[in-house]
Parts: structure tokens; sequence; C-alpha cells
């Protein structure tokens, strides 16, 4: 492999960074009187903001960079509605879960084509870095702006990655900043970005990122008499390399893009901490991934008729070994999994009159899936994809209504293990309606149902699977109302404020059950899961003097998820297992000068780990509190930025899922050089 | 069962259950077995493998006694039990994911001592020697064909004081005389397309395997009788073999007789074999009483009124040797608490518990537990 290369390329961006530390402090010219001005130009990037037809909420770069994150997934918890599945350390799964519907149910695009994973159908955040992220964005039901693929129209809620378009300084045609962050759990994390322009029109954008980290670290667990015991998690160690590279083409009235995309990794997956001898058995199951994408995408405008054409190739490779040489109580399993998936998307927005568009859209995947388990399918899919789609604008009122149709169809190199084809048509209705002139508040409703496949495991695991499954239904009903303001001058300069009450259901939930003995599992149709919500959020920026402000953002979620599947069922409309009722979150951020403080709070109520809703399931609340400072200084051309990080700062003892604990009180130093 | 049921609905979040219609008893009745201990398995991983207590004098039914029985523990009994006995006075709990068997005084439900043996299974008695069989085989090469282990443990000393190896993935045992009998499953070995066949055959005083005997693919559940017949349940291939359950003569250790019958699991009473079977595929439930002395099936009923349909997963089964009452252990969504159901030796619906998460074993006791 290229670790060599890379470690000794590394080597030299630390040597990088230390010369330029040491020459910082040569440096008397510490604080520019123009910091304030120079840090607003950098915070505005050329970005849309989504409207507000739809629940959307998103972050940009900078308030991304605040936050305590690692990944993606980090971030996305300061997001209303959202449960996070975290097992765990810096290499555990992280999963999102929106409204309760499922976290197979979040699409997630990276700059604007979706990621897929035919397999299991989780698409794992943690592997997402902030570095080169321009926003992240949370759409409940669907994004509802601009020309877009039919896969737009095609989950029950999606997550939307866009990456930073490079942008240039006054007469410079590269930037290239280089970071540095290491800290608890033995974690190394350098990486570069560099922004390159070739000619007028085009950039590209190169991003490099090596994370080691040992994964381990202590644990206390309380006794039933009150007394404590410590363990170390161990087994939690990951080594990854991401490299991506990006070209940003404009054109007249358009612009282009195009992105390679490799991911390569080795983690242990410590598994749940239960009763056993201590230190006897090591659970050394290991798990190696190789993923790797290539997408581009244009966009071009003719007058009143726009354009989107996208194409993807995607392979991904996953090798799990459970070796009970190394630990003896292991079942030895040792399979591979190469998925491979491509995609093309031609979409369509015509502007009949000012205040009239039609949009269509379609699109065609393939996947395939092979592994080497005894009697594999060996499945492959098709998917064709139709969205039409209309929008009428009125001076108070916004209307949008679509439909997709959706057909699947499946083949398998064994004969007659194939589920048969789909045909569904599944529609969505928005409307919006802002009462006042002069008031930026607005009413906002909508209505989706769509459905998700089974995924290849679901229906093609050896013994497992069932080719009989159906596709899994949410129906989605939502009333919303936004509020917006911008002050030039006084203390408060913008609040933000949105309250969305939602009623969802999921039909024919896909579960799996044992069979005769709990080693054979099967999956069956079985679940009704009905979801009643509320999720508020708000967001201000508050102006101190003229170098000091400070931002705040608050989220709060109530849910009552309730399983109906069979009424005679003595668990019948208990919580579904890990949904709270209440949570919420607060960040608040404070900027003085070139330095930021920041405090970010997440609180996840009380819930519990199973449909019986009893005390032995019971599961109590959570809270975290994070905090950072971070400073900027300029070293001659460059610019210095360091960050410090302690997460978890009270240790708050906590398992977001049963038998997996989190870490207590941690720390991260981040330092950045850009030129 | 309208009545039961009715009972269960408004009693759901209290953690006694009485019988409905059970009325203490006025005099004072000596009981051989006092009372049952149930051990839940709970999901792998969950760590909620739990154990409750039914009295029969007080007619009391107590969920997950294990925390309150023993202060010290973190986590309770452990991760996804798989078996359950009472040998002299004290219960042997096999906790599969927790590679350990807790060894338990019987009166009081404290832990004596947790012995640690990778990926144990089921346990078996003689003198003052626990067998666990176990899927683990320490010291391998040949990962892919790894053969299991059979721990010897002093029950004095709770140490391990011997092991000997067997077929691929061993599940229950039984012993008749000196002889071990060992159903080897091959559960491990789906993916290499052949389960084990065939039955380990252990001398008890070299602690060797001296035999293996020809028996029917993927072997489970194990039960021996007066008559020295070792009852063995195969689970079939999932495919073209069936499930079927043999019956080998220990003395002459040939089998004897193949029965078409599914025994998922079974328990022996007197001159009877009550067994039930689960067929995933059409999701049907078949039960059966088998007469030793015969070796016929004698009874495809064992529940006799109309209660039956309220079983949603029947996940166990356990005869009284005493009173000969069955219970019936019900699963349910393996993922909430399940039920325990009892019917008199005629088959009539008695009373029904909630238990804990997948309730699989019943270990009758012999000394009432102390409060």
């Amino acid at each position: 492999m290229k670790i060599s290369n890379l470690c000794s390329y590394f080597a030299l961006t630390v040597a990088a960074i230390f010369s330029a530390a040491a020459s910082l402090f040569a440096d008397d010219n510490l604080f520019p009187a123009d910091t304030l001005q120079r840090l607003e130009e950098s915070v505005v990037v050329a970005y849309r903001q989504p409207e507000k037809t739809i629940p959307a909420q998103t972050m940009q770069g900078e308030t991304l960079k605040k936050l305590n994150s690692l990944s993606v997934a980090d971030a996305i918890r300061y997001f209303s509605g959202v449960q996070i599945k975290d097992y765990g350390g810096v290499g555990g799964l992280k999963t999102i879960n929106v409204r309760s519907l499922g976290s197979q149910h979040v699409g997630v695009f990276y700059d604007g084509v979706q990621i897929g994973n035919a397999q299991n159908g989780q698409v794992d955040l943690g592997r997402f870095s902030l570095d080169n992220m321009e926003s992240v964005t949370l759409y409940n039901g669907q994004k509802s702006t601009g020309v877009q693929s039919a896969k737009d129209y095609a989950s029950a809620s999606a997550v939307y990655l866009r990456t930073r378009k490079p942008v240039f300084k006054e007469g410079r045609s590269y930037s290239i900043a280089t970071k540095l962050s290491g800290g608890s759990f033995g974690t190394f994390n350098p990486s570069i970005l560099w922004e390159q322009k070739i000619g007028n029109k085009v950039s590209n954008s190169f991003n490099a990122e090596y994370l080691t980290t040992t994964g381990k670290y202590k644990f206390t667990y309380t006794r039933q008499d009150g007394t404590d015991t410590s363990d170390v998690r161990r087994n939690g160690d990951v080594r990854a390399v991401r490299v991506e590279d990006g070209l940003f083409g404009d054109m007249k009235n358009g612009e282009w893009k195009a992105k390679v995309y490799f991911y390569d990794s080795k983690r242990g997956y410590p598994g749940a901490v239960v009763r056993e001898e201590p230190g006897r058995f090591r659970h050394e199951d290991r798990q190696w991934d190789t993923d790797f994408f290539t997408q581009a995408s244009l966009l071009q405008e003719f007058g009143r008729y726009k354009i989107n054409a996208s194409i993807k190739y995607a392979y991904d490779y996953l090798h799990y070994l459970s070796d009970p040489r190394v630990d003896v109580s292991t079942m030895y399993v040792d399979n591979h999994y190469r998925q491979q998936e491509g995609y093309a998307s031609m979409s369509h927005e015509v502007e009949i009159f000012e205040w009239w568009d039609i949009d269509l859209a379609t699109d065609w995947q393939y996947n395939t899936l092979t592994a080497d388990l005894r009697d594999f399918a060996y499945p492959s899919r098709n998917t064709l994809l139709a969205a039409l789609s209309t929008s009428f604008r009125f001076r108070k009122i916004k209307i949008q209504a679509s439909g997709l149709y959706t057909f699947v169809h499946d083949a398998t190199r064994v004969e007659g293990a194939a589920s048969e084809a789909r045909n569904k048509l599944t529609p969505t209705a928005v409307v919006q309606y802002i009462p006042f002139d002069n008031v930026n508040f607005s009413l906002r409703a909508f209505y989706k149902k769509i459905f998700r496949m089974p995924t290849m495991n679901d229906l093609y695991y050896t013994f497992i699977g069932n080719k009989n499954l159906k596709p899994e239904y949410t129906t989605q009903y939502n009333l919303g109302t936004t509020y917006s303001n911008n002050w030039m001058y006084g203390a408060f300069r913008k609040i933000d404020l949105t309250v969305d009450a939602y009623y969802n259901e999921v039909e024919n939930k896909i579960i799996a059950m044992p069979t005769s003995n709990q080693f054979q599992w099967t999956m069956m149709n079985l679940g009704f899961v009905r979801i009643f919500g509320t999720d508020v959020a708000a967001s201000t920026n508050i102006s101190i003097c003229d170098k000091a402000f400070t931002d705040v953002r608050l989220t709060y979620t109530y849910q009552r998820a309730m399983d109906c599947t069979d009424p005679k069922s003595l668990w019948y409309k208990n919580q579904i297992p890990y949904i709270p009722w209440n949570s919420g979150s607060a960040v608040i951020g404070l900027t003085y000068g070139r330095w930021n403080l920041n405090y970010s709070f997440l609180y996840t109520g009380e819930r519990y780990n199973s449909t019986a809703n009893i005390p032995e399931n019971y599961e109590k609340s959570w809270r975290t509190s994070d905090m950072s400072v971070s400073g900027t200084f300029d070293i001659r051309n460059a610019e210095l930025k360091a960050t410090v990080e302690v997460n978890n700062i009270f240790n708050q003892r906590y398992e977001v899922v049963r038998c997996y604990p989190m870490p207590g009180t941690n720390f991260k130093i981040i330092l950045t050089v850009s030129i | 069962m309208a009545l039961a049921a009715t009972f269960i609905l408004s009693s759901c979040h209290e953690d006694p259950l009485l019988p409905p219609g059970w009325e203490p008893e006025q005099k004072e009745t000596v009981y051989k077995y006092p009372g049952f201990f149930l051990l839940n398995e709970g999901n792998m991983g969950s760590d909620k493998c739990t154990l409750d207590y039914y009295d029969f004098t007080d007619n009391e039914y107590q969920r997950n006694i294990y925390p309150a029985c023993n202060p010290q523990a973190v986590h309770g009994l452990g991760d996804c039990g798989n078996d359950l006995k009472v040998y002299g006075n004290k219960l042997y709990a096999v906790v599969n994911g927790s590679n350990l068997v807790d060894i338990m005084d019987l009166a009081t439900a404290r832990s004596l001592a947790a012995v640690s043996i990778p990926n144990c299974r089921a346990i078996a008695f003689k003198d003052c020697y626990a067998y666990v069989s176990s899927y683990a085989s320490e010291g391998i090469v040949d990962i892919a064909n790894a053969l299991g282990t059979i721990y010897k443990i002093d029950t004095t000393t709770f140490k391990t004081v011997a092991t000997c190896t067997v077929g691929y993935q061993p599940e229950e045992m039984a012993i008749y005389g000196n002889k071990l009998f060992v159903a080897n499953s091959g559960g491990y070995r789906y993916d290499n397309g052949d389960y084990d066949t065939r039955v380990s055959v252990i001398d008890l005083s070299t602690f060797k395997e001296v035999k293996k005997i020809e028996v029917a693919p993927n072997l489970y559940r194990m039960a021996v009788d007066r008559l020295g017949h070792i009852w063995v349940s195969s689970r079939g291939n999932y495919s073209d073999v069936p499930a079927s359950l043999s019956v080998i003569d220990a003395s002459s250790e040939k089998v004897i007789k193949k029965l078409d019958v599914d025994a998922t699991g079974m328990s022996m009473a007197g001159d009877s074999l009550y067994v039930y079977g689960y067929d995933w595929k059409d999701n049907t439930t078949s039960f059966g009483i088998i007469d030793i002395n015969t070796l016929e099936c004698v009874s495809d009923k064992i529940i006799k009124d109309d209660t039956q349909s309220d079983i949603q997963s029947v996940y166990g089964i356990a005869v009284n040797p005493e009173s000969r009452d069955i219970f019936i252990t019900d699963a349910k969504d393996y993922m909430t608490p399940g039920m325990v159901y009892c019917y008199s030796r005629e088959g009539e619906f008695k009373w029904a518990a909630i238990t804990g998460d997948i309730p699989s074993r019943i270990a009758f006791s012999t000394i009432k537990k102390k409060k």
C-alpha cells in the first residue's frame, strides 16, 4: 500500500507545521485590527440558503468547524428530530434516524449524488470528514429547490453534504490548508486541503486525510450495590485513509463538477460489554473496507429551461474476520463482500411562467453484490426512477406536487432466488403560505409517502434473507411555521425560529426474527409504527460590541413513537426502542476578534432499549457538554489556527446503545495552517 | 384464557403474577419440588439473561431475581443464557454469551462461583462432576474444522479438571451408567455444507471419546430414560433432510429407533417424553408424547383445551416430575418479555405468567428458595 509514502508525506506536513508554529512566536503583530471583517469574509461563501417550504436545517463551514466534531455524524446530532446511533469511540458505527422512521430511510447525498449501500442500506456518517465540507443540510421530506434528480424525491428524509467549492483570495491561484490534530484515545489525524485554480473557469480541490486511533478508553459501571467498577474499551482501533479530488468548472449559465473519492480503512469491532471473566477474551473481530467512487454532474441553463445530468460509478469492498485463534470464544467468520453501483440521471426544469415550473427527472441505477457465502444468490438490481413535479409560486402561496415512479427488478445468479419486480407510484405535496407582506413569517405543510426497498442483505443473505419481503413504507404529515428576521443595528442581528409538528407511519417495517434457534435469524415484514412529534429550532446572532458577537442555536424534539404492530401484545403502543420522548441541543459560540469560544450541549431524555417499556429496559437520560477555544494568528503570509477541545467536560457516564459505554472526558488539539 | 388475558393485561407492570383463580392452599403441602427456576436467554449482545423463580407453596412468580440476590453483580446473570439445571444443592446456569457457568446456591440464588468456559452450551452431571459442552476448541490450528470440547468441572472446587475433544459444535449431553453421550450439531458448518451427524460416546472413567454413533444431521437435544434409552433430536439440514428423533440403546451404543418427530425441545417425565417442534418455514408448532416402553408417539396433543393458540412462539417445555404439570414457554416476538404457561397433566390450562426475554429452560428445585 501507499502507507509508507503517506507516512513520509505526513512527516513533512508535521515539520512544516512546527516551523510555522516557531515563526508564530517570533511574530509581534498577533492581533491585527481588521480581524472581524476578515472573519466575516471567510464565513459567507456564496451559499444559497435552503428555502423554507420544507423543514430543512443547515450548518455551514465555520459553524461546523466550531463544533467539536470529528465527522459529519457528530455535527448532525445538533439538528432537531435526529437520533444518532453511536456505538462509542472514533471508529464505531454512527448512523442517524430522522423522526423515528429508521436509519435506512435517510438518503445521504454527496455533492448532489446519493451515496448508496445496497447491501445493508446504511451509510456510516462517521466516515465523512468536515474538513472540506461547505455545508451539511438535513431535509425532512425532500429537497424542494432547484432542478433535481429522481433520487432526490426517493427517501423519507435526506442529508446533503456539500463540499467546499474553491475560493481564492484576490490575486491568488491556490490555497493550501494543512491540519494536524491529535488527542485522547491515541488519535492522530493529519489532513491537507489544496485548492488550485486551473485557468479562469476551472479549479481543483484535493483533500487527503489520515486517521489513526487506538480507540482505547476507560469506562465505569455501577454495581447494584452502588460501588463502581472500571474497565478499558479495547479493540476499537482504526486506521483510515481518505483521498478526494474534485474539479469545479464554470460555464456560461452553468457549472460542472467531477469527483474521485477513495477511502480505505481497517478497524476492530469491540462488541458489546457484557458479563464475562475480565480480560480473558479479546473480542477481536476485524473489518477492512475499501470504498471508491467517481461521479460527475453538469447543470446548464438555457433561458427558461434547465438541465442537470449526473453519472456515478462506485465500488465497495468489505472484509469481515472473526478468528477463533485470536479469541477462542468466537465463531469463525471470514467473509468478503463486493458491491458495485452504476448510476445515471437526467433532469429538466421548464419555467412555463414566472410562477409555474415543471420538472421531470429520470434516473437509472444498477447494483451488484457478491459474497463468499455458501449458496449465495449473487443478486443484481436494476432501478428505474422517474419523477414528475410541478411548482406554483404566487405572492402568498407556494405549492409543489410531485409523483415518483419506481421500478425495481432484481436478478440472481441462482435461479428462482430473486424477489419479484416492484412498480410503485408515490406522491408528495408541499404547501407554503406567507400571510404578511412585510414580516418574514410563513406556514408550511407537507405530505409524503415513500418506501425503501428491502436491502440485499434483507432479501438474499444466505439463510437469513427472505426474498418475499415487501418494501417498507413511510407516510409523513407535517405542519409548521417559520419566522426569521435580520437587523443591521442593535444587539439582535438575526433570529430564526421554526416549529414543526408531524405525524408519521411506518408500515411493513422489516424486522429480524430468530428462527428455531438464536443462531439463525430471518427477516420479516412485521412492524407498524406511529409517530407523533414536534421539532423546534431557534438560532440567533447577538452583537456585543464591534469585536464581539455570539451565536446561539437551540433545538428541542418531542417524539411519541408507538409500536402498533400487534394490538394483542402487552407492549402495544409502547415507545419504540431508543427513541427518547424529549431531546435537545444547544450550541453557543462567542467570538471576540480572532478568538472563538464554543460550548455545545446535547441532551437525550429517558428511553427504553426495547418495545417492552419496563424497568429492566429503562435507559437513563444523558447530557454531554463539549467546549472548544480557538485562536487565529497571522504568520507572514500564512494563517495559523489553533484549537483546543474538551469533550464530555463533566465526565458523564452514558450509553447511547445498551452495552456500548461511551467515553468520558477527552481532549483534542488541532493546528491548521492556511496559505 | 380470556380471564387470564385480562389478568395479565391488568398487571403488566407489576412483578409478581398470581395464577388466576388460584387461592393459597390452607393445608401445608410438602412438595418434593417446592419451586422452579426459569432461565430467560435474552438476545445475544444485550446482557439480558435473567432468572425467574416460581414458588409452588405460595404461588408467587418472581421475575429477574438475580440482581437482588447478587448485589455485587454489575451486569446481572450475563449475556444469552443457554442451559439451566439443578444438581445437589446448587443451581447451574450456562451463560453462552458471557462464556461462563454461574454456580448458585439453590436456597438463596446467590452466586458461589462463575467458571469461565468459552462458548459453553449445555451441562450434565455425575457424582461430583459437572460436564459442560462447548463449541470452543482451544489451541486450534485448522479454524474451518474446529472440534468442540467437553469441560469437566469439579463441583466442590469449581475448577476445570479435564477437557475432552468431541465432534463439531456439541449441544446437549446425557449420562447413562459410566457413559457420557454428546449430541454434535455442526451448527457452525452450514457454510461448509455439512452438519455433524454423530453422537460422541465418552467413557467417564478415562474421560476419553471412545466412539461416534452415526445418527442424523444437526443434533441438538438429548434426554435419557430409566430403560437406558438415549433420546436425541436432529434439526435436519433445513432443506432436504427433515427433523427427526432417534433412540440410542446406551449399552449396545446403537440407534434402535428413528421417529419422524420434530423435537425442537423435549422433557422426560416418568415413562413419557414430551416434545414440541417448531417449523419456522411454515411457522407451525407441533407437540407429541412418546412412550419410552413402546418407543411410539402416543399423542400429538399436549394441550387438550382450546388455549394452544394463545402461544405465539413455543421456546421451551418442562414437565414437573412430581405433579406432572406441563410448563410451556413462549418467546413471543423474541425482543420483549415472553410468557410461561402451566397446564395440568391432563393438558388443561392452569395459569400463565410474564417472564423475561426469550424464556427457555426450567429447572425444578428441590429446596424452597429463601426470600
